[in-house]
């Protein structure tokens, strides 16, 4: 018993769609240009003058990271694949106590406004800078092209755009909003930005899960029989509909779910996040509360993802445009018509546009700070002069982001957000966790690491099913794929942590003790830590 | 202020080193240290384990318990009660363990640090 819904009728809503976006960004655009006011010094464009609270950050941090993919994407996976897709969001979230327990306190206290203020706090400076600021601009890049490209497919959903050149249009204005928030609104702007869609995201979600529940009597167990029953498949409560296929998938999602655990710390949009907030006490409750939020947001994917498959039906969800993607966007319209519907679209929207521009200060942060003021100017560049170089490469990135997501759109592009959660396991944590515990640890252990990483990540990608050998490939028609699983994580992580132990072992120099001292102490104290700037 | 040049001048002033070897300060590395390694490893075991569960025990998850409710969804539920309850535990062990003595070694630094460039800024006559 699944009662219909008129994909067709999706269309006549694009205009209805189209206005409740058209205000998300009027609204975000007045409070940006307000925020931006202030916007003086470096601290202010890169850290927002260090002068969010706990609670606003960590709402902030919870709308950085609940992408598209996670909200439409686990939706649509448990609404298809059903258990399955509920073990994916687990990895995503107990992956947070490895930023709680292990990095954000101590990075608020020993950094100013990029990760590679930490790995190179107590190395040499130039290669570990390079290093780190390198695999920033590479996850940075991945996860931008995976956002721009996934703008393009939910498109053709949301506003029943099909064609090629309508949807370059909508990923245009959507690249060129981005930078115009960036630009004007440097970290606060993209603060507020995120705070606002995180409201949005999780107070949508949970209306939904409220009505799906109260359909069911608020009783789980029938809510799970219900989408059994419309699936025609008792297996969809259970394990392995997606990953248990074969040993391969198996050994496939044990890399996955290592990639996810300890690549969420390392992601360097979300470190960046920590220099927001005046202290590390305060950096604390960021995590706590982005903990509470995208935990409860998870748990709302639940009920929704067995709530599409019960009331909309896992083969209409498939047929529909967008695929999988169209399950949470299929129940809002199931649920509560067009209004709900142009709601949650425009929720969509904001997710992409929160996100990209997330990353894309990120990035910006990371060429200016590190590869500029640092490398190339060698510590002499004003701050004036680094914000400036900051903002020309913020267009820079939203130019090829722009052009990116034009030409990967209506690829086979899912695998980008894993890659980069791999890249951030693989070339990031170990040297954090190194440089931040291990005092032995030297400037060739964290160089090893995080280039073997870094390469070794992104060449058994290259070598995998995603890019050739399979129909799903990126290159169905090439072979040339040696590795057989579609996550590097499990080869790569072990590998970056040997390298960098190997690395220390094999080195002769040894580091400055003075500075690791210096390094420890203010980690776990705070003492000299950047204060939040005054006006 | 409204500047951003200010680096931390603390290592000027102060022998980092020094204070890494005083008895209080090792004894906050201890506290943090033997709350967060063997947490995260617990943690991280327990996050594995449900994952090779979910991999290979696919009939024992597929248990019935109450209802339509199996075991691998409540286990699934009791990773979100871990994290959860993890992390008001590590809250609170930091309020009661780890920030009263971190406060009193910055207080004491940064008194001392604070004494030197109020002498400093008294001799430049500003």
């Amino acid at each position: 018993m699944v009662p219909m819904v008129n994909v067709s009728a999706l269309k006549d809503t694009t205009l209805l769609n189209m206005g409740i976006f058209a205000l998300f960004v009027l609204v975000t655009m007045v409070i940006v240009f307000r925020a931006s006011r202030n916007n003086k010094t470096a601290a202010d464009y890169y850290a927002a003058g260090r002068s969010f609270t706990g609670s606003q950050n960590g709402t902030a941090i919870a709308g950085d990271y609940l992408s598209a993919a996670s909200f439409l994407g686990i939706t649509g996976a448990i609404a298809i694949n059903g258990y399955d897709g509920f073990l994916y969001s687990i990895g995503f979230l107990v992956a947070w106590l490895v930023a709680l327990l292990l990095v954000a306190e101590l990075l608020r206290n020993t950094g100013k406004f990029t990760m590679a203020d930490v790995l190179s706090f107590r190395l040499r400076q130039r290669p570990v800078r390079i290093a780190a600021a390198l695999s920033t601009l590479a996850v940075c890049f991945f996860y931008l092209l995976a956002q721009m490209a996934g703008a393009g497919s939910l498109i053709s959903l949301l506003l029943g755009i099909s064609d090629w050149g309508g949807q370059s249009l909508v990923i245009i204005v959507v690249g060129a909003l981005m930078i115009l928030y960036v630009l004007i609104g440097g970290m606060k702007g993209t603060t507020w930005v995120q705070i606002i869609k995180a409201v949005l995201l999780i107070a949508g979600a949970a209306v939904m899960t409220l009505w799906v529940l109260s359909i069911y009597g608020f009783n789980l167990s029938n809510l799970l029989g219900s989408a059994a029953e419309a699936a025609n498949n008792p297996n969809v409560l259970n394990p392995g509909l997606q990953y248990g296929k074969s040993d391969t998938s198996k050994l496939d999602f044990m890399s996955l779910g290592l990639a996810l655990v300890l690549g969420t710390a390392a992601l360097p949009h979300v470190l960046m996040r920590f220099y927001t907030v005046p202290t590390a006490k305060e950096a604390r409750k960021s995590v706590v509360w982005s903990i509470w939020l995208i935990g409860l947001f998870y748990l709302f994917t639940l009920v929704l993802g067995y709530g599409a498959a019960a009331l909309v039906g896992a083969d209409t969800i498939k047929s529909a445009p967008g695929g999988v993607n169209s399950a949470a966007p299929l129940l809002a319209f199931h649920l509560g018509g067009p209004l709900l519907l142009g709601f949650i679209s425009a929720v969509a929207f904001a997710t992409i546009l929160a996100v990209v521009a997330g990353l894309t200060i990120t990035a910006a942060a990371s060429f200016a700070h590190d590869i500029y003021a640092n490398v190339i100017a060698k510590g002499g560049a004003d701050p004036a002069t680094e914000v400036k170089v900051a903002r020309r490469t913020v267009v820079v990135i939203g130019i090829l982001a722009i052009l990116g997501g034009i030409f990967a759109n209506g690829q086979n592009v899912a695998f980008l957000v894993a890659l980069a959660f791999a890249v951030a396991a693989s070339a990031n944590l170990p040297t954090i966790v190194y440089s931040l515990f291990w005092r032995r640890f030297t400037t060739r252990g964290a160089v090893w690491s995080m280039y073997g990483g870094l390469a070794s990540a992104i060449i058994l990608i290259a070598f995998s099913p995603v890019v050739s050998g399979a129909k799903t490939s990126m290159i169905p028609a090439a072979n040339f794929a040696f590795f057989p699983l579609s996550n590097p994580g499990i080869v790569s992580i072990p590998l970056a942590f040997l390298l960098g132990y190997l690395g220390t072992v094999l080195d002769k120099r040894a580091e400055d003790p003075a500075k690791q001292a210096e390094m420890e102490v203010r980690s776990l104290t705070g003492v000299g830590a950047e204060k939040a700037v005054d006006h | 202020m409204g500047n951003d040049a200010h680096m931390p001048d603390t290592g000027v002033s102060v022998d980092f080193q020094e204070v890494q070897q005083t008895p209080r300060f090792r004894e906050l590395r201890k506290r943090h240290r033997s709350f967060v390694f063997p947490m995260a490893v617990a943690f991280l075991l327990w996050y594995f384990a449900y994952v090779l569960l979910a991999d290979y025990a696919v009939g024992f998850m597929s248990t019935k318990v109450w209802g339509n409710v199996n075991v691998g969804l409540i286990l699934g539920l009791l990773q979100f009660v871990s994290t959860f309850g993890i992390t008001a535990w590590y809250v609170s062990y930091s309020n009661r363990r780890l920030d009263p003595i971190a406060q009193e070694i910055r207080t004491e630094i940064e008194g001392h640090e604070h004494d030197m460039q109020t002498g400093a800024a008294a001799r430049q006559g500003r």
